[in-house]
């Protein structure tokens, strides 16, 4: 059995041997590009890859972008993660969700493999562990921000929460936020969850919502749920605000949704496609010209991930020849002095692994977000 | 006579198989010969292997050995892998400096076996008095049940002291079983030497049910219900015996699996794995501990080997399951088989059986 296994593996080996550049430092890319959240894995993919060729085409540093399915699962991220270091991978912007970047980011701690992920936003998975970085904002920041956002604006004196007790992210979210509007004196007059069992009819959660009379309900929950909620919201004539989070980013893009449903929403998010600004615009461009669809927050963490470790593999003058060991000390201790300015703000880090960029809030008028000054 | 040694000869193929390969394994880990080294991606799947191996041998005593269909076998491998982590961190935090790894490896174990056990006896009652497709239905229900309430389960450490809270709670110390988050922040205890010797429990603890008494009241029950009951065996006893054991193995796989990640969320152990499982079960052949044991491996291994067919590779996992499914139940495949092994028996045995090995299958 053994022989076969080895022999069906060398035989693969030798199928896929590949060719790349000899001068490139390899970066791996774990996330679900199968599955139920293959959307936010190929994002990642997609969005790395386009940074990488950018920053390859100048001629300076040499990345090589490669991407391994994990379908969203801790056991396939650790074999993922495996593969990728037995394909010559030194640095890891992985992994794209939280559950499985837990489990893989435990065995990198001990492995000394530096990762940054680009969307693994649960909290933990950063703490007490020097070489874990991220580009997005850590869910109980989220849900800080959207509280005192709330307040700050005056949007709404009573709030209602609906969110998704089956998600890590979702909860995450929700428990910070019930924190903050505790101690900022914001009252949440109704809460409902749902499970992903059962996220097709929310018409008992969006009841209590009205029968509670919350202005504001507070969505910490994906685009998929969160465009069922509008939909039936309308259908009963309720009409409070909704305030979403960068979850809620790629509604616009679901199929089949009626974009005006959507008019008054608000979201927290560090990315618009509909931005202005020269680097937006390129990006947007690149990725629908080769993907044929606008890309969406992951897209951009992942792109400004890529220019985050070629600027932090710059100033530490790692080569592909460094260690995987090598690159993760020099890069833990580069990491928290560099700063650039991407897709999603200027970001800087600190030696926790935090980032520190501001929160934008959009509000989708017409089809589009626009910013909220 | 002949009987009972041909069944042993089979056991001790099935234990000389598994040795061999943890040896070869071991050889191949070690790096002694050159070229004959494993790969970081095959070195990282031991452990879990060993866990389906043990998930699939302990199914195969309820689908193959008792006759049951059941769906909810992953329910088991949660409950074990959730109270084993519970039971080896509040052993890390009640004695905090202690060098106790393999206590607590031991202790994960033992207490997933035995929660698991305990949950197989509550499952058991109900779920024993239905037959064929409800039974099947009942304990898929049961998977999601466990599934959801877990999602809703929140266990904290402080110091010495383990604190219990459902459905959002605040509690004191450090939470480390979170609800939907699931068990963060557990210590990696599993290794491949400690999947090995579960495996090894596994089987003797099955084969040796299997050709013991109570193996062959099962094995009656299953195959004529009315005749084993006339001659005086205890249905329910034995069906349970059978259900119990089952899921008491899947509750130490759980604990193994548990403790071999730093994180474990329930959704892991959905009706998908306990499918999976089912077909580790189905593909190595009902009833045949060794083709589950093979099964298991193959198929926990294949779909990383297929990871250079980038976006085809679960549609050609699928179709290799397919073909492989195809082969196994092809009457001429198989009448081919048998015939060539009742034909090396003739040869190496000089008295000539009466019956042919080729009529039953």
């Amino acid at each position: 059995m053994k022989k076969i296994l080895v022999a069906a593996l060398a035989l693969v080996l030798v199928m896929t041997a590949s060719f790349a550049a000899a001068d490139a430092i390899k970066i791996g890319v774990i996330g679900p590009l199968t599955g139920p959240y293959a959307q936010y894995g190929l994002a990642v993919e997609y969005g790395a890859k386009i940074a990488a060729e950018e920053i390859s085409a100048k001629g300076g540093v040499q990345l090589e972008v490669l991407a391994e399915d994990d379908q969203g699962d801790g056991e396939l991220g650790v074999n993922a993660y495996n593969k990728l270091l037995d394909d010559g991978v030194t640095i890891m912007l992985s992994t794209v969700t939280s559950g499985s970047c837990a489990a893989v980011s435990d065995v990198a701690y001990e492995e000394r493999v530096f990762m940054l992920t680009p969307s693994g936003s649960a909290d933990s998975i950063t703490q007490g562990k020097d070489n874990m970085f991220r580009v997005c904002f850590k869910d109980s920041a989220q849900g800080l921000a959207s509280a005192q956002y709330i307040v700050d604006k005056g949007l709404a004196t009573k709030v209602g929460v609906i969110y998704n007790n089956a998600q890590d992210y979702s909860m995450g979210i929700y428990q910070s936020f019930k924190t903050k509007a505790a101690e900022l004196g914001l009252e949440i007059v109704a809460e409902a969850a749902f499970s992903d069992d059962t996220n097709a009819d929310f018409s008992v959660q969006i009841a209590k919502m009205k029968d509670a009379g919350a202005e504001l309900v507070f969505l910490p929950i994906y685009y998929t749920p969160a465009s069922m909620i509008l939909q039936q919201a309308n259908a009963v004539d309720y009409a409070p605000v909704f305030f979403g989070v960068d979850g809620m980013d790629g509604i616009l893009g679901l199929e089949g949704f009626d974009k005006s449903l959507a008019e008054g929403v608000m979201l927290l998010t560090p990315f618009s496609a509909d931005a202005e600004d020269e680097l937006t615009k390129n990006f947007v461009a690149t990725y629908t010209a080769a993907h044929g669809d606008i890309p969406n927050q992951f897209a951009a963490d992942a792109y400004d991930g890529i220019y985050a470790l070629a600027a932090a593999i710059e100033a530490a003058g790692i080569t592909a020849d460094t260690s995987a060991e090598d690159a993760c000390e020099m890069l833990i201790s580069v990491f928290p002095t560099i700063e650039i300015t991407g897709l999603t703000g200027t970001m800087r880090w600190d030696a926790s692994g935090e980032v520190d960029k501001t929160p934008t809030a959009v509000v989708i008028t017409d089809g589009v977000y626009v910013g909220v000054k | 006579m002949k009987k009972w040694s041909k069944k042993l000869t089979g056991n001790a193929l099935t234990y000389l198989l598994v040795i061999v390969a943890f040896l070869l394994c071991e050889l191949s880990l070690s790096g002694a010969i050159d070229g004959f080294k494993m790969s970081r991606s095959l070195k990282g799947q031991l452990v879990p292997i060993c866990v389906y191996i043990v998930m699939a041998v302990s199914l195969n005593l309820t689908v193959g050995i008792s006759g049951e269909l059941s769906l909810g076998h992953a329910g088991f491998m949660s409950v074990g892998a959730f109270s084993g982590i519970i039971a080896s961190q509040w052993i890390a935090s009640a004695f905090p400096g202690a060098e106790l790894d393999l206590v607590r490896l031991l202790a994960a174990l033992i207490t997933g076996g035995i929660v698991a056990g305990i949950a197989g006896v509550l499952i058991g009652i109900p779920v024993l008095r239905l037959r064929g497709d409800y039974l099947a239905i009942v304990t898929l229900a049961f998977g999601e049940i466990i599934r959801n309430l877990i999602n809703c389960v929140y266990f904290s450490l402080d110091g010495a002291r383990l604190h219990f809270g459902f459905l959002n709670p605040s509690l004191p110390g450090t939470v480390f079983i979170n609800g939907p988050m699931g068990a963060t922040g557990v210590n990696k205890l599993a290794s491949f030497e400690a999947g090995f010797l579960l495996v090894l429990f596994t089987l003797a603890v099955v084969l040796n049910l299997i050709g013991s008494r109570s193996g062959r009241a099962i094995m009656a029950i299953r195959d004529n219900r009315i005749a084993a009951e006339s001659v005086g065996i205890h249905v329910t006893k034995y069906r349970m015996m059978a259900f119990v054991t089952s899921a008491a193995l899947a509750g130490m796989a759980g604990a193994l699996y548990g403790v071999n990640y730093s994180t474990v969320q329930a959704v892991k152990f959905k009706f998908d794995t306990s499918i999976l499982v089912l077909v580790f079960v189905v593909l190595g052949g009902i009833g045949n501990i060794r083709g589950s044991i093979i099964a298991a491996t193959l198929l926990t291994v294949l779909p990383e080997m297929l990871r250079q067919f980038g976006d085809y590779r679960m549609l050609i996992y699928a179709i290799v399951l397919i073909l492989v499914m195809l082969a196994t139940n092809n009457p001429t495949l198989r009448g081919g088989i048998d015939s060539l092994t009742a034909h090396i028996k003739k040869r190496s045995s000089p008295a000539p059986e009466t019956t042919k090995e080729g009529d039953k299958a």
